[in-house]
């Protein structure tokens, strides 16, 4: 495998746009999710993307390849959603490995094609791990502050399944991303290390990305962004970084300050500005590469890319903007005190 | 490059960080069920509110990390860990600081780990039974990210000698950092604490042990940390708080200079060392250091003296120090603290000090305020504080405008100053002012002569009077659509004039981009959107230099034009559908399948004087902070790091305040609501009956709405409100509601506080005023859905889900998103009986006085939903006017920010 801590080291890398917008230009329907294999399931299955690794490979494969088109070097794989917590919402939880699993061979498949095409630019699958839809540190009964709707043993089970399949199928990292409970996201840390202890592979680098939701700089879980990285910083993380919720220009500062503490590579994948009143993201691609320009400009990130609303036209314009850029420099990590 | 240094890191909601230069840091003990009586009773009892209580105080006397430990053999231990530490997640004054987890039993530690998503400290590991179990738990504690406390403790047992200690914490470190692979700066020792002064003479050299251990260790593992439990020094002085915290006192001195990092304290009561009393302080120091103290001597000593003493409560010394400085000092620390006690006496005697009444002012008083504004600007104060501190200077300048005005009779001649002067006004036709307030609130402070002319001012009165007062500046506040249009006229005829003020442009309909794209245009001598009250400090004072105001227009201007620019092209990118083919759209209800609920009665209803009391709880916060420009979620905001402090003071005036109005009925809240049947046709039109009048007709009346043109994703249905309303072919006898709130009766008090120069509470009140009418419509909707429609009826929703708008039905509201039209307010205002009924008047605007005020459309369906409009086309405009039989020219003008083609 191609070692991407010598990327890193060479360039600032390109992570994939989004993989939602892209799945609803094909405009499918209920039996285009259901495909043949599940046609007489017994809920709705429209909007469970992550199911169309089964159904529709060739639409997930096709995605993949445009972002690569566009000079992605790392692929996320279609899991976001997928373990078993998340899937219940479709009645899907024993598909939770299998998903995971399917997933990760169509994106090392697309990946290794262009990797062959031009071995100059390797190409990366990153196993997607999202925060679930229900979280560790809140309560969703106000008037019971104490109650959760998740423990934390069954959400490091639901991750370590997700792990499993995610690895056997070939990824080349593993990325926590979206993480707006760290609660969770240290759910799936300790399933990553417990995973790779218990089948004595060695560990592949993980990516942890977290999202500052709102102007108050704090995660939705009430973190600060230094309290988050402190939070998650076990991990020995190959990048932290930051996706979601907010547009490039709401996360300078925030990256700005990343870009600060951070002992290992930064990321950062905005979305496509904060959606207007109907819910649309419209940042145009080269708007969208002018902010990561100057971060790249500022030294600020190693790894970039696009989180909702973005497509491959954003992807193809901030790889063509940061590609001059050097990457952000690794800082010193001194393990003595000075005298 | 920047360098990462190898510190302990630590994180709650925030982080903390352990530096060389970092002070002892408390860890709060009292949430220990071993070491408080008090919180172990509460747990046991399971009074966990209580017991939070307990936390927060902690917190609250300066503990930067909390130590919960749940130990008690009548305890779940793992069950009250987790409740205790779930609950005190959801507590953000709380949570922001590290955890640390403390237990005997592994499993308990466990549980606490799996509930806290900061990083903690697990207090404690060691080798007690055994390296292979050691191993095994740092393994764990690492892979929840933990540091860990290693108590100084082996198969053999604890370490009780200066030479144990040292050795097992040398083991453990070797083993930590090679084996398990830990940070050295995440281990931190705890060469066990001891009891002193016992009796026993072995126990009298364990303070000295432990400092000297503690010495050793930093020296040769300079990276790891040094803990303890410092009360066990103590404990043969049980009862006797006095002589304890000067033990603690002078012990935690010594070992924090021997390189003691933090320690298990009760962080409400330690005594400065310096504050002891000479002789005890001695007497602590031989019993701790082991000085003198043959045959227990010093030991006697110490025993004998805490007999003489009794434990000495602590009083509370309000700091009055600063009442002896010069009165130029006096003055500015009134300014910035908002206290008005002194004032009137500050101010005579500086009036005494200085030639002429108007020197102070422009001495003492406005450097007060410079340092104020300066405070602010830097963020250092923040927008309450600074309405305090002009309520102080106000109080001051009254006192000594007689003696203005008495110098001016004696000396007409004399020289009054000039100070820059800004006009400011919201617009004809808006009543919307508590922004504008607060922008003259802050600009005052800053030195300016405000000049406010109100509400619902003509054009010509604020051009007229700006040119009468000779006003440097205009600014123009509005919060309504209609009002956009309004600041372009004002423009458009400050051009018209030849004048040559800069405009300013503020308040929360306003936007840089309708600005840029449609005000600036009209007028050349500069014109600038003002986001908020803070900008507005730097904005004027640019435009007041001569030195930036060419370069500040300039970059304005620049700014602008690409704005403009920015919109020109984006124009191009959104797709619309026709008209007829997003009514082909709508959204799809099976109207077959459902049965609209009947409502109790069609026609309206009175709610004269609703119990303001049963309204509180229905008061979002949230928008009241955002008022005062202190943003963020509520009530999380009242404990950010930077805004929290004042948040607190805020909302601790505001509810203040709010009894008040309660308790003395300053106000009364006014509403009106009504059901009537109705149907929609093809063309969103929908048709309301009005209940018969007494010669047996009955009215009909047609509303018009708008619906979403913009290309929708496959699904998506162009909304409109009429969606949600049954087709008249459906046959379904369907139903329309109405509502309108109002709180009546503020201006007299408004009036005496603005007599009293006190903008604070002036604000406030108006402030609540608006919160009080949103929780009324709250509250009645909430009525309407399960009682008077009673569509809802076994609906049970917190406020917290009541603001998230998670009920049934929506209400939305005549010139908001849903239905953007301003002018089918006089409709529904004809629909609830006018403004006899309903006790509220519409301005030509159609904005609503009192402006404490809302009214909107009930619907019921569950399918209905909010929704925006966006932007329309002409195709629809012109059927739109059509349907309305209102002239196009007309239309166009009330519903142009919506427009596609405008700004």
């Amino acid at each position: 495998m191609n070692d991407i801590r010598k990327e890193l080291t060479r360039r600032i890398l390109i992570i994939d746009g989004a993989m939602g917008t892209m799945i609803q230009r094909h405009k499918l329907t209920e039996a285009d999710y259901r495909g043949e294999r599940f046609k007489d399931w017994p809920s709705d299955l429209k909007g469970n993307n992550d199911l169309l690794c089964l159904t529709q490979p060739g639409i997930i494969e096709g995605i993949h390849r445009e972002y690569l088109d566009a000079g992605a070097d790392i692929i996320e794989t279609n899991t976001f959603n997928s373990q078993f917590v998340s899937l219940a919402d479709y009645h899907m939880e024993s598909l939770a490995y299998e998903i995971n699993l399917e997933a990760a061979r169509i994106a090392r498949r697309a990946a290794d094609s262009y990797t062959t095409k031009d071995p100059s630019k390797p190409r990366f699958v990153a196993g997607a791990i999202g925060p679930m839809n229900k979280t560790l540190s809140l309560s969703p009964d106000v008037n019971n502050p104490g109650f959760r709707g998740l423990l934390w043993d069954e959400a490091v089970e639901a991750y370590y399944e997700q792990v499993k399949g995610l690895v056997e199928g070939g990824v080349d990292l593993l990325l926590v991303e979206t993480i707006f409970d760290t609660l969770n996201a240290k759910a799936a840390i300790y399933a990553i290390k417990k995973y790779f202890q218990d089948s004595k592979t060695p560990e592949l680098p993980v990516m942890i990305s977290g999202t500052i939701t709102d102007a108050s700089g704090r995660t939705l879980s009430g973190q600060t962004l230094e309290a988050f990285y402190i939070s998650v910083m076990h991990a020995r993380p190959l990048s932290v970084g930051l996706n979601c919720a907010l547009g490039a220009s709401e996360m300078r500062s925030h990256i700005e300050e990343l870009s600060e503490i951070a002992s290992c590579f930064t990321s950062a994948y905005p979305n496509a500005g904060l959606p207007n009143a109907m819910g649309e993201y419209d940042e145009q691609p080269e708007q969208t590469a002018h902010f990561l320009e100057d971060w790249a400009k500022e030294g600020f990130v190693n790894i970039v890319g696009g989180c909702c609303g973005t497509t491959p036209e954003h992807i193809r314009h901030i790889a063509e903007h940061v590609k001059h850029f050097k990457p952000r420099q690794l800082p010193v990590v001194e393990t003595a005190l000075e005298a | 490059m920047s360098t990462i240094r190898p510190y302990l890191r630590l994180a709650g909601l925030e982080p903390l960080v352990v530096r060389p230069e970092t002070n002892f840091v408390n860890i709060g003990e009292r949430t220990n069920v071993t070491g408080s009586k008090k919180f172990a009773r509460l747990i046991r009892e399971n009074k966990y509110e209580e017991a939070l209580s307990v936390a927060r105080q902690q917190v609250e006397n300066g503990a930067q990390i909390l130590d919960v430990n749940m130990d008690d053999a009548l305890l779940d231990g793992v069950q009250a860990m987790t409740t205790f530490l779930n609950l005190l997640q959801s507590e953000p004054d709380i949570a922001r600081i590290p955890i640390m987890i403390d237990s005997s039993k592994f499993e308990i530690i466990q549980a606490g780990l799996k509930c806290v998503q900061g990083k903690c400290i697990v207090n404690s590991i060691s080798m007690k039974e055994g390296v292979e179990k050691f191993i095994r738990e740092a393994n764990i504690c690492k892979m929840f990210g933990a540091a860990v406390v290693v108590m100084a403790f082996d198969e053999n047992g604890q370490a009780d000698t200066l030479q144990r200690r040292v050795d097992i914490c040398t083991k453990a470190y070797e083993i930590l950092t090679k084996e398990v692979g830990f940070d050295p700066q995440d281990i931190i020792f705890d060469p066990n604490i001891f009891a002193i002064a016992t009796g026993l003479e072995e126990h009298n050299n364990y303070a000295v042990d432990f400092i000297e251990a503690t010495r050793i260790i930093k020296q040769r593992m300079p990276l790891a940390k040094i803990s303890g439990g410092v009360s066990n020094l103590s404990f043969s002085f049980r009862g006797n708080d006095h002589v304890r915290e000067a033990m603690h006192s002078v012990f935690l001195l010594h070992a924090i200079r021997a390189g003691m990092d933090m320690g298990i304290v009760n962080a409400g009561q330690l005594v400065v060392y310096d504050e002891i009393e000479p002789s005890l302080r001695q007497l602590c120091e031989d019993v701790i250091l082991n000085r003198n103290n043959d045959n227990n001597e010093s030991t006697e000593k110490l025993i004998a003296f805490a007999e003489t003493v009794k434990a000495k409560g602590r009083e509370i010394i309000k700091d009055e120090a600063w009442r002896n400085e010069p009165v130029e000092a006096r003055l500015t620390h009134s300014l910035i603290n908002g206290i008005t006690e002194y004032i009137d006496i500050d101010t005579e005697e500086a009036r005494k000090k200085y030639p002429r009444p108007l020197d102070v002012i422009e001495g003492p008083l406005m450097d007060g305020m410079n340092v104020v504004g300066d405070l602010f600007g830097a963020g250092k104060m923040f927008l309450p504080q600074v309405v305090k501190s002009a309520r102080v200077m106000k109080k001051s300048v009254a006192w000594l405008t007689p003696f203005i005005e008495e110098e001016k009779l004696a000396n007409p001649a004399a020289e009054q100053g000039s100070v820059p002067k800004v006009l400011l006004a919201t617009v004809k036709g808006d009543v919307h002012d508590i922004g504008k307030n607060i922008v003259g609130v802050v600009l005052g402070c800053n030195g300016y002569d405000i000049v406010d002319l109100g509400v619902m001012v003509p054009t010509d009165k604020i051009l007229d009077t700006a040119i009468r007062e000779k006003a440097d500046i205009i600014g123009l506040s509005g919060l309504i659509t209609p009002s956009l249009d309004e600041m372009v006229h004002v423009a458009h005829e400050m051009k018209r004039r030849g004048m040559q003020q800069p405009l300013l442009i503020g308040g929360a309909t306003t936007s840089r981009m309708h600005t840029a794209v449609k005000i600036a245009q009209q007028y050349d001598n500069g014109v600038v959107h003002v986001l908020d009250a803070s900008r507005s400090v730097t904005v004027v004072s640019s435009l007041l230099s001569n030195d930036q105001k060419p370069k500040f227009l300039e970059d304005i201007s620049r700014e602008y034009g690409k704005l403009r620019e920015d919109f020109n092209r984006k124009k191009t990118i959104k797709q619309y559908l026709s008209f007829e083919e997003a009514q082909k759209n709508r959204v799809n209800i099976d109207w077959k399948g459902y049965e609209p609920v009947a409502p109790q009665f069609t026609g309206t209803r009175l709610f004269e004087n609703v119990n303001l009391e049963d309204l509180a709880p229905y008061i979002d916060w949230a928008p009241f902070f955002i008022a005062w420009e202190l943003g963020g979620r509520f009530p999380q905001l009242l404990d950010d790091d930077v805004i929290g402090k004042e948040a607190r003071k805020l909302y601790a005036d505001a509810n203040k305040l709010l009894q008040q109005i309660i308790a003395e009925k300053w106000l009364t809240a006014r509403g009106v609501i009504g059901f009537f049947p109705a149907h929609t046709d093809a063309r969103d039109t929908i048709t309301v009956t009005q209940p018969p009048t007494a010669d047996g007709k009955s009215q009909t009346i047609h509303l018009q709405t708008l619906r979403q043109q913009i290309k929708k994703a496959a699904g998506q249905p162009n909304f409109s409100l009429a969606d949600f309303i049954a087709p008249e072919a459906s046959g379904k006898k369907d139903f329309l509601g109405a509502f309108s709130v109002t709180i009546q009766g503020i201006e007299p008090y408004i009036k005496r506080f603005q007599d009293n120069h006190d903008d604070y509470n002036k604000i406030m009140l108006q402030a609540l005023a608006d919160r009080l009418a949103e929780a009324l419509a709250e509250w009645l909707h909430e009525k309407v859905r399960k009682e008077y429609w009673g569509y809802a009826k076994d609906e049970k929703l917190s406020n917290e889900e009541l603001i998230k708008e998670t009920y049934v039905g929506i209400r939305p509201a005549p010139g908001y998103p849903a239905c953007p039209d301003h002018t089918e307010k006089y409709k529904l205002f004809e629909l609830l009986g006018g403004e006899k009924t309903t006790g509220i008047h519409l301005t030509e605007s159609l904005a609503m006085y009192p402006a404490s005020s809302v009214c909107g459309w009930y619907f019921s369906h569950p399918q209905s939903q909010y929704f925006g409009v966006g932007k329309i086309k002409q195709d629809q405009l012109e059927d739109y006017a059509g349907r309305k039989k209102m002239p196009l020219e007309e239309v166009t003008r009330w519903l142009r920010p919506i427009l596609e083609d405008e700004a």
